[in-house]
């Protein structure tokens, strides 16, 4: 058993148990970054833990690309899967659901209850589909603080993401500088690199490209691109993985077959089982327009661009101390576009503190139970918690 | 607490900036946040000195001193602080440039190699000197540029740094008079308030 492991089964015990998630409707329209408006929507979410009295507690999560509310516990007894981030959210986890009342919600756009391209158009009564409104982080950021004001949350102890939901954390330092006491940035970056978009855009065209994808109408046509949304998480998986964590996961092994001879299985060695695996596992719970819309809103992303380009004044807008975490194998994220938002932060005067944690995992490891990660996170969660 | 830390404490300005370089387990920082309610910033390497600094509500980044400090604008603190770290880094008379550009002024405390123990030791065993307060063999010490009292001082004076003020202590960690009148035989720890 190594490291990992043993940290993992310690603490495996620690759940917030069944929940149940909750729906939010919204009347009131939204104007978004693109000019356009949704005139209503619907933000599906689960809580964790207790508001307290004073309603000082409140942790806001923020999802990545692929993520959704469902962040922590199961949904029933039977249920095997605990949500993405079980490892950090619970009773004695960093995110200690003993002390934080946690809010996970799945963005607007998303594919798991919140309106997104799957919801139908009241204008047409047919899904959205391709024509949903394209989204930008402040978006989400500008929702989310509804459903801030919904809960009665006036302002969060900790905006908390990993990936774009580190991006979006970001974002709401600056949005909402009053209501945002700690922002934790994980594995993240202030925009994305030409490298990264290039990744993201291969995804995309895996995607139109399937014919099943019928021009985003899919819904209506009754097919299914599950070929080229599958392609599209295939190459968004290896590269949140490192070489190392590959090699040491798969190295060269063969699923059958020998090296002489290869196979008449079309699956030859066992990483390619693996990232079929993936593939069609996620094809199945993914919707693709909102993949392409999640993707677009990541390489938009750009925290300084309305700020004349500079970081260090778009900080200087934020209220609140920072943690930014980066992870050693990390190259999709890696740990320089973490410590350019720790250098902006430095020039800008605000309180921040950061780690790179040695790690083999690559992207993935924000997710993992990795004992300095989870020693580190903990300590400055108990710092917010001390600051109520 | 180490003596050299509480002699540092009388030059830092109350609500002042302060960057502690190598702030081990922010044992310092904090107690400056405490009793003069400065605005600290600690690097450090080590794992868990970095974990127990964020535990003390400390802001701490993680950061090697021997890749530079080039990520901190000129003058963004009054006061950068090292102490007992100027001899294990890689260029000495560099990390002192750069903190005499990052802070209006400087507080620099290292061990003197110059204190008669030292010598004596090198002198009769003819060995690198190994003491309660220098436990380690050569080939594993973390300390890699041993300096005297005297050789700072020439260092200052060839880079035109101006020794605002200095403290001496001796071996019975109390300021001594031995040490103060001949500091590079009697100081075990200087500590020096430099600026440029």
């Amino acid at each position: 058993m190594n490291e990992v492991d043993q940290h993992f089964s310690a603490k495996a015990q620690a759940s917030v148990g069944v929940i149940v998630p909750q729906t939010a409707h919204f009347d009131e329209p939204i104007m978004l970054a693109c000019g356009r408006e949704l005139r209503d929507y619907d933000l599906v979410y689960e809580t964790y833990g207790e508001l307290n009295e004073t309603k000082s507690n409140a942790v806001l999560i923020c999802h990545a690309l692929s993520g959704n509310h469902h962040a922590a516990g199961v949904h029933n007894e039977q249920d095997s899967k605990p949500g993405w981030w079980n490892e950090c959210i619970g009773p004695g986890k960093p995110i200690d659901t003993n002390k934080f009342f946690v809010v996970s919600l799945n963005n607007l756009g998303g594919c798991h209850g919140s309106t997104g391209p799957t919801s139908i158009n009241p204008e047409t009564g047919k899904p959205w589909g391709p024509d949903f409104p394209v989204l930008r982080a402040r978006d989400w950021v500008h929702s989310q603080a509804r459903l801030a004001d919904r809960l009665g949350i006036t302002y969060w102890a900790a905006v908390v993401g990993g990936s774009l939901g580190g991006m979006q954390a970001m974002r709401w330092s600056l949005e909402y500088p009053q209501r945002v006491k700690h922002c934790v940035t994980i594995a993240s970056a202030m925009k994305l690199s030409a490298q990264n978009i290039a990744f993201n855009e291969i995804a995309r065209q895996a995607i139109i490209a399937d014919t099943g994808f019928a021009k985003g109408r899919y819904l209506e046509s009754g097919s299914v691109p599950t070929k080229g949304l599958g392609l599209a998480r295939m190459v968004g998986h290896i590269t949140y993985l490192s070489d190392d964590a590959m090699a040491r996961k798969f190295g060269r092994s063969l699923r059958s077959g020998t090296l002489e001879t290869g196979n008449d299985d079309s699956i030859e060695f066992q990483v390619e089982s693996y990232l079929r695996y993936q593939g069609s596992q996620f094809s199945e719970s993914f919707d693709a327009n909102t993949y392409i819309l999640m993707t677009r809103a990541l390489d938009y992303f750009d925290l300084a661009r309305e700020y004349g380009n500079d970081p260090v004044v778009a900080f200087s807008h934020a209220k609140c101390s920072f943690l930014v975490l980066s992870f050693s194998t990390d190259w999709r994220f890696s740990p320089q576009r973490s410590l350019e938002i720790v250098n902006a932060l430095i020039a800008a005067g605000r309180p921040v503190s950061y780690a790179e944690i040695e790690a083999n995992q690559g992207h993935d490891a924000f997710l993992l139970p990795i004992p300095r990660y989870l020693d580190v996170f903990s300590a400055y969660m108990q710092r917010v918690a001390a600051d109520f | 607490m180490r003596l050299d830390l509480a002699h540092i404490q009388r030059w830092i300005q109350p609500g002042s900036r302060v960057l502690d370089l190598g702030c081990g387990n922010g044992e310092f920082l904090q107690l400056l946040q405490e009793n003069l309610q400065v605005k600290g910033l600690g690097l450090e390497i080590d794992p868990q000195d970095i974990t127990e600094s964020i535990s003390r509500g400390l802001n701490i980044i993680e950061q090697d001193l021997d890749k530079g400090l080039s990520n901190f604008p000129d003058q963004s603190f009054d006061t950068v602080v090292m102490a007992h770290a100027l001899q294990a880094v890689h260029y000495p008379d560099r990390v002192l440039d750069e903190m005499l550009r990052i802070g209006r002024q400087c507080v620099v405390t290292f061990p003197n190699f110059g204190h008669w123990r030292c010598r004596m030791y090198l002198g009769t065993h003819g060995r690198m000197p190994v003491s309660e307060s220098m436990p380690y063999s050569w080939y594993a010490s973390p300390n890699i540029h041993f300096c005297t009292v005297a050789d700072f001082e020439q260092l200052c004076r060839e880079k035109g740094i101006q020794i605002l003020e200095r403290d001496m202590v001796g071996s019975t960690n109390r300021k001594s008079l031995l040490a103060t009148f001949w500091p590079n035989l009697f100081a075990t720890t200087a500590i020096y308030h430099i600026t440029r």
